[in-house]
């Protein structure tokens, strides 16, 4: 079957034709779909795409900003209110991939790709799809599964304050490479005392995920090399780090509690 | 740019008239207006797609091929198979006289390699050929493979290559290429430290950023011609000439700049069945590496093993250097046995051994045939060379540079693939990065001239 | 194969073609228009030798499809050269040594321009990051960084 383009003009009337198709993909940014199918993919055969305005649309409000899916990553970057984020979006790609990469295909990038993703699980995002607010952790769980064949509309959370939001990816290549681990954390303290933590990473599994011991272990501690010296034992608790052409599953867990360290102090 | 006259002073004559002076390159401005031809700048009509069909395993027997499938797809023009090939076994240096032809242009009843082609596909578009070489039935029953070199060697291991009848290529001196001079068990004797250590290196890709291909157009008076970013011109015409049994007046290769080569582009892997498939269906046929075919099929750098042996005196002078050298051709021998001869004549060095023995080996695994790349045979051994005599002048508490200075060739000196050194200038060289590294050695050595054994 | 129209400006000309629906603008502007300035390297958005400049964006057209650039505006390293003359950028890397086999060239000279139409006095640290997603394998990337600087710096004194 030869490759075609549908264009929908809703968000939902996409949603339908991926749902009645499943030799169909939904076609974002490109950055992964149209990859594919140069590299001989075939297990698809249609793109789906849809212009509706609402899903380029950047809303910030009383501290909570709502991305819509196709925003794209230089967007991002470019807008003054989204500032807290922005070293996390300069971290994907070149300027041309933050030029067409989307937000919301940044949620479906498998790992190592999906940078982004990282920093939103650690801002605790929301995202809306099939007709309601998913917690960003269950979409990440289910992405391929039952939110494989719909339209992520958006991508909601509260904006960190100013230096709030603790980001590093960690690359072999300067300044450009792919991701040996990134590591998003949201730390809030009292009086040098983090009262609590959301600390997130890729790489460390087949999706973003959460360090749920290693916030556990943090709340109630000074943020000092001693105080998260307990934290960092765990940092590779639940974890399953992939193995690609970058690095083995093995370093990653050697070098992660490192650059979490680093991370946590700096 | 500074050019440092005093060297040498005697020598020449002072008249440089080009070298020193700054050159702008001529084919820059047609790079930087686009308009540079590359192979694949041009749009032919009716233009077919080749697409490979290739093993999924690293060693099997092919039982059987069906094509019934694929042959009724929508777009096909034609599918090739071995058979279509009139020369099917083939070796690139068999024009430089080495043997045996040990290569398939298809695969007929074994794959010995992961990716290695067995049929070709020839459509109207990249997906009608991508759909079809998905629906081309193979059979195979899956052999033991051979991924490295100590298993390759082990004395039960499978053989990879029947041509070869054993997994290493055999020289005209035997099991491997050798350079013996002096004598090295008298050397070691008579050396304060001996040192040996092992040192291995993985194949390296040359990632081009233009991946490998050819666009091949019929012509009216029954010539094709081939656009290809080829960097061995006659090779590919040669090969491709013999692979078809083709008179090369018949094959008209156009080449012109190449997207980037470091060696990976002088195989001739994708001409002749380009030309083999636009003779068969008189259409224009283009054959590209896709990126990951590029890096997963195209030849890369041989991995090595290399056992480096030296006796050292306490006075710095290196008086034995035993090596033994194992370089992976992969599969096939393709520029391997050629790489592994060039090893065994640079293993001394630009250093000058009284005793050496060296033997180089080109082993045959079930891996992706390598082949040449920038010094192929010599970098990774210089790499281990620099290393162990970084480790050799460590282990005799020496300042490493002028361990080398005392060991380095000069004019005169005999090497020990028995070629008198002549033009050398090592000394020169580390005489000015010893000043321009800020790395300081005793006046003596640089006093030292290479066109002298004095000092 | 469905064909769909598809209609946009290439270096200021305006161009209207039909292409095969699902196609990339990389195949739409060598194969249909013949622009043979833009270069496929990875078709995966790695390499950036396919870079082109889409509504004063730098973008990749191997992966952008040929119809969700209809109505654009589109700028390759065909159109940089004004009346014969060279565009600073062009001129820059011929006399910098800049480009070595120069098939990655197209693709940084429209990566180089996206930055300094937007900000025509760089830092190296701004360099750096516009060619982040262009590879060279020959050259190396300082000489081209350098390149891009000079003419920078070449243009601010033709602006003075």
């Amino acid at each position: 079957m030869a490759l075609t383009l549908q264009t929908f003009p809703t968000a939902d009337a996409a949603s339908a034709a991926l749902a009645a198709d499943g030799a169909s993909r939904y076609l974002g940014g490109g950055t992964l779909v149209v990859r594919q199918a140069n590299e001989g993919d075939l297990s698809f055969s249609t793109y789906v795409r849809a212009t509706d305005p609402a899903l380029s649309a950047i809303t910030v409000d009383d501290g909570q900003a709502t991305l819509g899916a196709s925003v794209t990553i230089g967007r991002i970057i470019a807008d003054g209110r989204l500032a807290h984020i922005a070293e996390a979006a300069k971290s994907v790609g070149g300027p041309a991939v933050r030029n067409m990469a989307t937000v919301g295909g940044n949620l479906y990038a498998p790992a190592p790709y999906g940078d982004l993703a990282v920093a939103l699980l650690a801002l605790d995002a929301m995202v809306e799809i099939n007709g309601g607010p998913v917690p960003l952790s269950a979409f990440l769980a289910d992405r391929y599964g039952t939110y494989a064949h719909s339209v992520l509309k958006s991508v909601s959370f509260a904006l960190p304050a100013a230096g709030g939001l603790r980001f590093l990816k960690v690359s072999r290549v300067k300044p450009k490479g792919v991701s040996v681990v990134t590591i998003a954390a949201l730390l809030e303290e009292t009086d040098g005392t983090i009262s609590s933590a959301r600390v997130a990473y890729g790489c460390m599994a087949d999706r973003p995920i959460r360090a749920q011991a290693v916030e556990a272990e943090l709340a109630g501690k000074p943020r000092t090399a001693d105080g998260i010296r307990d934290a960092l034992t765990m940092a590779t608790d639940g974890t399953s780090p992939i193995t690609d052409a970058i690095a083995s599953a093995w370093y990653r867990s050697q070098v992660l509690p490192v650059h979490l360290g680093r991370l946590l102090l700096a | 740019m500074e050019v440092r006259k005093s060297y040498f002073a005697d020598e020449r004559t002072d008249d440089l008239k080009e070298i020193g002076q700054p050159r702008l390159r001529v084919d820059t401005l047609g790079h930087v207006t686009g308009t540079t031809a590359y192979f694949a700048d041009r749009n032919f009509p009716g233009l077919l797609h080749l697409k490979m069909v290739r093993s999924p395993h690293h060693h099997a027997r092919i039982r059987g091929i069906d094509l019934s499938e694929a042959e009724k797809h929508p777009g096909v023009a034609r599918i090739l198979t071995a058979a279509d090939v009139p020369h099917n076994v083939y070796t690139i240096l068999t024009l430089i006289q080495v043997g045996p032809e040990d290569e398939t242009v298809l695969a007929t009843d074994k794959v010995r390699w992961k990716g290695e082609a067995v049929v070709a596909v020839l459509a109207n578009s990249e997906r009608a050929a991508q759909e079809a070489a998905a629906k081309v039935k193979v059979d195979y029953e899956v052999l033991p493979a051979v991924l490295s070199i100590e298993d390759a060697l082990k004395p039960d291991a499978p053989i990879v290559n029947e041509y070869h009848g054993q997994n290493y290529y055999r020289y005209d001196s035997g099991e491997c290429r050798k350079v013996r001079f002096g004598d090295v068990e008298a050397g070691f004797a008579e050396a304060d430290h001996v040192l040996e250590e092992t040192y291995s290196s993985g194949p390296i890709e040359h990632a081009p950023t233009e991946t490998t291909g050819c666009v091949v157009a019929p012509e009216g008076d029954g010539r094709f011609t081939c656009y290809t970013n080829t960097q061995a011109m006659f090779f590919t015409l040669d090969n491709t000439s013999i692979i078809l049994q083709m008179d090369g007046a018949k094959l008209h290769m156009v080449g012109g700049t190449v997207g980037g080569g470091f060696g990976g582009k002088v195989d001739v892997i994708v001409e002749p069945i380009a030309i083999l498939g636009a003779k068969l269906t008189g259409r224009p046929v283009s054959f590209i590496y896709s990126r990951e075919e590029e890096m997963q099929i195209s030849s890369p750098r041989a991995a090595e093993k290399l056992v480096i042996k030296d006796g050292v005196t306490q006075d710095g002078r290196i008086v034995a250097r035993y090596v033994k050298a194992y370089i992976d051709a992969g599969a096939y021998s393709r520029h391997s046995p050629y790489g592994a001869q060039k090893s065994a004549a640079h293993f001394p060095g630009p250093y000058t051994v009284p005793n050496v023995w060296v033997d180089s080996y080109c082993v045959y695994t079930n891996r992706t045939p390598s082949s040449a790349m920038r010094g192929f045979g010599v970098t990774i051994g210089d790499f281990a060379l620099e290393v162990q005599m970084d480790k050799l002048a460590h282990l005799i508490g020496m300042d490493p540079l002028e361990f080398r200075f005392i060991n380095a060739y000069r004019d005169g000196d005999m090497k020990a693939h028995r070629q008198v050194t002549e033009g050398a200038a090592l000394i020169e060289c580390m005489q000015e990065a010893s000043r321009i590294a800020n790395w300081p050695v005793a006046e003596r050595y640089m006093r030292m001239s290479s066109a002298t054994r004095e000092g | 194969m469905a064909k769909v129209p598809v209609q946009f400006t290439l270096n200021g000309e305006e161009k209207a073609e039909f292409v095969e629906s699902g196609s990339t603008l990389l195949k739409a502007l060598r194969e249909k228009i013949g622009d043979m300035s833009v270069k496929g390297g990875c078709h995966q958005g790695t390499c950036g030798s396919c870079s082109v400049i889409i509504d004063g964006e730098l973008r990749l057209s191997c992966i952008a499809l040929a119809e969700t650039c209809s109505g654009a505006a589109i700028e390759t390293t065909a159109g940089l050269a004004r009346g014969g003359v060279l565009h600073p950028l062009q001129r820059a890397f011929h006399e910098g040594f800049a480009a070595q086999c120069g098939f990655c060239t197209p693709g940084m000279l429209m990566a180089a321009k996206a930055l300094l139409d937007r900000n025509p006095s760089p830092s190296r640290e701004d360099v750096v990051d516009a060619i982040g997603g262009n590879i060279c394998r020959c050259t190396g990337h300082e000489p081209i960084i350098q390149a891009i600087l000079s003419a920078a710096r070449a243009n601010s004194v033709n602006a003075a």
